[in-house]
């Protein structure tokens, strides 16, 4: 157990979420055999493109990452666990080793955190869970809206594993982010509910929704605040909005967020948008400059990056709220 | 308890939209017809599995204004939690109604909690109780704490359903103190049902109904913080079934004063409401001593005054000025105005005054429309007002129209039967749309066949249903070969009706020239759709129409005549000389830009806002046949009035399609390493490796265009143009010269929006969807253009253009689209369209006309030299076309076919 307490920290100051885990990666150019590692080297089907599997078979870069993050300001690095479930593990056929991929994904974030940490300046571990690439509220056929192809009971099971892992490697709280569909969501945090039951220790929660477009909806048709609405039944560490925005584009449905929120707000949007080549362009000095809006957010207790930021862009925004508090 | 210091907490419920219910809320509104136990009707439904049409009950529901939807599945015969995960994940599909909280309604615990499992908003259930012991209570309370639901608690414990006032609180504060503390229940997520019982039924127990309620739900809140109260409102007025005034009556005051008591929620079905301060006095005074129990006698009173009433609605309208006009002038008012919010009880009025319906369209109706033909015709109304005039028209036919069928006789009123058809390949009908509207107002009747019609479909539909003239309209040259055709087989068929012909490619010329010899009865073109009318009536004038359709014969012979001699007057030269002084651009000295990116991007989602401002207005105006240029139109002597409304109009409904989301524009382009030889831009599209780590499809063939070249005889010195002249060949280039291409659509949604309208006989904002649609897919080609310029192709990244000056063009490069003047060849389309693979990634379909759909769509080439210019490539001569056909491997008659109309011979 980390002896400092997330919630303490935040009382004194924000915190600077990490950014994003596969720019970092395809910086590597790791190729089929690297993603095997040799213990998987003869593996029935391809791993390349398994981002989370690199927690086993290539350890050492994972935690490189985090301790890039760590060094340019992050005071929480997210697990390399976001598709570490038996749901999105099925592509790859490596169901069998979600536990250990969380178990172990938390651990490498464990021990980079620990070389980081001071007393002034303590780093924590967020054990995160992705929506899966399924949907609990849409059909995936059009000419049959009823269907389904994944149930509420099938994607509480399969967050059960991935909760278990992730508290048992030593995560510090639990960040369930990118919810497109908000039902997937709830089914994640019944699971932690039920773990939390299990074990008898509640972690701290995250909670950050995705909005498609500036409709201002997430994918499964909600508003902001029918998405907050839906997720308040638990007591959360914080409520926030990740990826498919740039800064300037999600700053205000995190002033709208804000204002309806009992919950601390966290934030951690893309590098700008994508271009037409699915490229992210913005610099870390054009990205930390739009988030002077988010901080003149009281609520806003958490700032990091998602998609196509770098610990440049993590630097350079940790500046700017170290500017504004100082 | 002390509840008074304490800030009350508002209760937050959500489907796709938050529901806040706070102080300040007035009553929530619980739909209540999806229910087997309470609609027969849903029932019945329910049990066939007809859940589209179930569906329908509860989109009513939310249209009739209800916040929160009940789903009860509970009857024997059904499997009730197969038939509620079915009905839940069937509403999520629908943001229409899943916008709601649900309300998830069962007596049985496994279907409440298999309805939990399917809502992703926070919902409520209804209900639990004590009535199983306190166990079962707390398992429940707890899981749906953990499932993020309220709930409904109701007033029921071991020994049964509360019926007093001392037993309703008790177990209410009971329920309430063991899920405060024990189950750490929010206290405002739970709603009491404190059971409303019926009152007037006779017997003594039920005398106190009314007031045991109020006074428990006033008690409940102000004892038990935070909580709300709920009922069953219908079970009050049990007693008096079948008799809809009384029950209307009583429901209202019934959620008067147990809203002054604080209930917030109530299951009540608002067709049986009457609005309290409409209440006769006197029933009301009746109804309120027996739900209040002010009298002994009240029951006995209010069961024989219930026998004695019968309802009548009143209305409170604003009255305007011409409100008091008489029924006749106000229709006559509303017509040529445009105003359908009274039309119906205008012409509900008229029918009374007139023995039969068929009387009123023919009288009232009739006379309203001539008087706007009148005027449209003196120019004193324009077309957008006309088609307004028609929304009021259909909508009072149509309320007429139960009364035509029974008074029907086969001696049909309409003038004249015109079918119209957008002819095979082509899905432009915004032309043909107005034109069916403004032949409607003229009473004829119009059979539209809609768009993309084959030419047998058009003559089988023109036989069986007797129609006096066929109009066939396209906007495609491809199209104009079509009609060609039309008139051929309809002389094989031995046709003898009129055809008329219109859309933007046709011309009198064509008309003349094409269509008029292939058929021995007369072809008419039409410039524009007011026209249409006068046309029309003359080709079917049982005495003029002979005169009229010779006189057409005759003048366009004259057409043909005066063609032909300009034609020979026109020289051409050979395809060779025409190479020979080619417009090639020097390229010696020219750095080509190389593009950031090259090959093709992913999908573009264009915002609609931003595109708003890239909008071109003036061939908008031009639409709707009002004359002139964006924005001295507005002030137009003659036609600023009407073009200011117009403009009005576009711009509210812009603002709600922006709003809604109504329309998505989407784009794809690509940048692709290309040389020229002569009239062909060879394109590498075979080796392409994007920037980064991504490759593109290696499958993809090596494409070349044909851009044919200026053979019209110019003045010695001047040159004859190809577009593949603004390419550097790859000899004479040191580097590599680009081609660009690239599509866009703002179409998407814009067939069911248009549709929705016309459901509602509402033409105007029908026809408005699709002319506004086609404005933003300009207006995307325009923004995308911009950007290829300034960062994706970069060439001219510096460029600093007003939002004008880029819709006047005054930007470096051009962007000519397949099938206009520069590359007259529609089916470039075809290849752009592979190359890009434009339909899946925006949803762009080709006919085999090679017209888009959505029609609402641009696609078009890149060209980014300096030098690159517009200009239209005419008549091309018979050379030209075998060269073209040895260089592509078509035969000649293919070529021809696809040049029909720019051939010099």
């Amino acid at each position: 157990m980390n002896k400092y307490d997330i919630r303490e920290e935040l009382k004194k100051r924000r915190l600077i979420l990490d950014g994003a885990m596969g720019t970092m990666i395809q910086q590597y150019n790791f190729t089929e055999e690297d993603f095997r590692g040799d213990r998987f080297k003869d593996w029935k089907q391809p791993l390349k493109g398994n981002n989370d599997f690199l927690i086993i078979t290539q350890p050492e870069a994972i935690k490189e990452i985090h301790r890039k993050y760590f060094d340019a300001g992050a005071d929480i690095a997210e697990t390399n666990t976001f598709s570490s479930t038996t749901i999105g593990q099925a592509d790859y056929g490596t169901e069998e080793f979600v536990y250990e991929l969380n178990l172990k994904g938390a651990q490498l974030a464990r021990e980079a955190a620990d070389e980081f940490t001071t007393s002034d300046k303590p780093r924590f571990v967020a054990g995160s869970i992705g929506p899966t690439n399924r949907t609990a509220s849409l059909s995936p056929d059009v000419n049959d809206p009823g269907k389904r192809n994944v149930t509420y009971d099938e994607l509480v099971e399969a967050y059960c594993e991935q909760v278990r892992g992730l508290m048992d490697g030593g995560s510090d709280l639990l960040l369930i982010e990118t919810i497109f569909d908000t039902l997937n969501a709830k089914a994640a945090m019944f699971a932690c509910e039920t773990v939390f039951e299990e074990k008898g220790v509640k972690l701290p929660l995250m909670i950050s929704g995705t909005l498609t477009d500036s409709s201002g909806r997430t994918l499964s048709g909600q508003t902001a605040e029918a998405f907050l609405i839906s997720v308040s039944h638990m007591d959360l560490l914080s409520i926030g909005l990740n990826c498919a925005f740039g800064a300037k584009d999600m700053e205000p449905h995190i002033h709208e967020l804000a204002k309806k929120s009992e919950f601390m707000i966290s934030a951690h949007p893309n590098a700008g948008l994508p271009n037409a080549f699915g490229e992210y362009d913005e610099s870390p000095e054009e990205m930390a400059s739009q988030i002077t809006g988010f901080l003149k957010e009281s609520k806003l207790g958490i700032i990091g990056g998602c998609c196509g930021t770098t610990p440049e862009h993590i630097r350079a925004i940790a500046e700017k709220v170290n500017e504004e508090v100082y | 308890m002390d509840s008074g210091n304490i800030k009350r907490r508002s209760l937050k419920l959500a489907g796709l939209e938050p529901l806040v219910v706070d102080e300040h809320t007035n009553f929530i509104n619980i739909g209540e017809r999806c229910n087997v136990a309470g609609s027969r009707k849903f029932l019945r439904l329910i049990k066939e599995e007809k859940f589209e049409e179930a569906l329908t009950i509860a989109r009513h529901q939310v249209e009739g204004g209800a916040q929160i939807l009940d789903v009860n599945m509970d009857d024997g015969l059904i499997d009730g939690k197969e038939a509620m995960v079915n009905f839940l994940n069937l509403i999520a599909s629908e943001p229409d109604i899943s916008k709601i909280p649900i309300m998830i309604d069962s007596s049985k615990w496994e279907i409440i909690e298999a309805g939990l499992k399917c809502v992703q908003g926070k919902s409520v259930v209804n209900s639990i109780s004590l009535k199983a012991g306190k166990d079962e209570f707390v398992r429940q309370a707890h899981l749906i704490k953990k499932y993020g639901a309220a709930t409904v608690v109701m007033a029921f414990d071991e020994d049964g359903q509360a019926d007093t006032y001392q037993r309703r609180i008790d177990i209410c504060k009971r329920s309430y103190d063991i899920l405060v503390d024990e189950v750490n229940f929010k206290p405002e997520d739970i709603i009491f049902d404190p059971n409303i019982f019926p009152v007037a039924t006779g017997m003594e127990e039920h005398r106190k109904s009314g007031t045991d309620f109020f006074k428990a739900t006033k008690w409940i809140m102000e004892n038990l913080p935070h909580c709300n109260v709920s009922g069953g409102v219908s079970n009050i007025s049990f007693s008096f079934r079948g008799n809809n005034t009384v029950r209307e009556a009583m429901h209202s005051s019934f959620l008067y004063h147990a809203g002054k008591a604080g209930m917030k929620f109530g299951i009540v079905n608002p067709s049986m409401l009457e609005i309290y301060d409409d209440i006769d006095k006197e029933l009301l005074e009746k109804v309120e001593d027996v739900l209040l129990d002010r009298r002994e006698e009240a029951t006995d009173i209010l069961v024989d005054f219930a026998e004695t009433v019968k309802g009548s609605k009143k209305k409170d309208i604003e009255i305007a000025e011409w409100r008091n006009f008489t029924p006749y002038e106000r229709v006559q008012h509303a017509l040529v105005k445009g105003n359908t919010e009274f039309i119906v009880e205008d012409i509900e009025l008229v029918r009374q005054q007139h023995n039969e319906a068929l009387d009123v369209i023919e009288g009232p109706l009739m006379d309203g429309m001539n008087k706007v033909g009148v005027l449209f015709g003196d120019g004193k109304m324009f077309l957008p007002q006309v088609v307004k005039s028609a929304r009021v028209m259909k909508k009072a036919v149509s309320y007429l129209e139960p009364y035509l069928e029974e008074e029907k006789d086969e001696n049909a009123p309409a003038v004249g039967r015109v079918l119209l058809a957008t002819v095979k390949g082509d899905v432009h009908d915004i032309g043909k749309n107005i034109v069916k509207v403004i032949l409607e107002c003229n009473s004829y009747e119009v059979i539209d066949l809609g768009v993309m019609i084959p030419n047998d479909k058009i003559i089988e539909a023109a036989i069986a249903n007797k129609v006096d003239i066929i109009g066939v309209s396209g906007l495609i040259t491809p199209s104009l070969e079509e009609m060609s055709d039309l008139a051929k087989m309809m002389k094989e068929k031995g046709l003898d009706l009129p055809l008329i012909i219109g859309g933007a490619t046709t011309s009198k010329a064509h008309t003349a020239v094409k269509i008029d010899p292939n058929y021995n009865n007369a072809v008419a073109y039409v410039i524009d759709a007011s026209r249409s009318i006068q046309t029309v009536s003359e080709l079917i004038h049982p005495e003029r129409k002979k005169v009229y359709a010779q006189n057409l014969k005759d003048e366009y012979a004259k057409v043909r005549e005066g063609y032909e001699k300009r034609r020979q007057a026109k020289k051409y030269v050979s395809i060779e000389k025409a190479k020979q002084n080619s417009g090639k651009i020097d390229f010696s000295g020219y750095e080509v830009v190389k593009p950031r990116y090259e090959g093709a991007s992913n999908t573009v989602h264009l915002s609609l806002n931003d595109l708003r401002e890239y909008i071109d207005w003036t061939p908008f105006f031009k639409t709707w046949d009002l004359h002139g240029k964006y924005p001295a139109i507005l002030t137009d002597e003659k036609v600023g009035v009407e073009a200011t409304k117009l403009f009005a109009d576009a711009n509210a409904m812009l603002d709600i399609i922006i709003e809604k989301y109504l329309l998505k524009a989407r784009a794809v382009f690509g940048i692709y390493p290309a040389s020229s030889d002569g009239e062909v831009v060879e394109l590498k599209v075979e080796s392409l490796k994007l920037k980064g780590n991504q490759t593109s499809n290696l499958e993809l063939p090596a494409s070349s265009f044909i851009f044919p070249r200026q053979q019209k005889e110019k003045k010695e010195g001047l040159k004859y143009n190809s577009l593949a002249d603004f390419i550097a060949p790859l000899k004479e280039g040191k580097t590599q010269d680009y081609l660009g291409m690239f599509a866009v659509t703002a179409g998407i949604g814009a067939k069911e929006l248009s549709d929705s309208y016309l459901a509602k006989n509402d033409d105007y904002n029908s026809i408005m969807v699709k002319a506004l649609a086609d404005r933003f897919a300009e207006a995307g080609a325009e923004f995308l253009h911009h950007e290829i310029r300034t960062n994706y192709w970069g060439y001219n990244k510096d460029e600093s253009l007003t939002k004008q000056d880029i819709i006047d063009e005054k930007y470096v490069g051009i962007r000519p689209a397949p099938g206009y003047p520069a590359c007259p060849y529609h089916k470039d389309k075809e290849a752009i369209f592979e190359i890009l693979d434009v339909t899946t990634k925006t949803g762009i379909e080709l006919t085999e006309s090679y017209a888009m759909y959505p029609a609402a769509s641009v696609s078009g080439f890149y060209f980014a030299h300096p030098k690159a210019k517009y200009f239209g490539v005419g008549m091309i001569g018979k050379d030209q076309v075998k060269r073209i056909a040895e260089l592509s491997g078509q035969t000649i008659e293919e070529v021809e076919r696809l040049y029909s109309s720019s051939l010099n011979y």
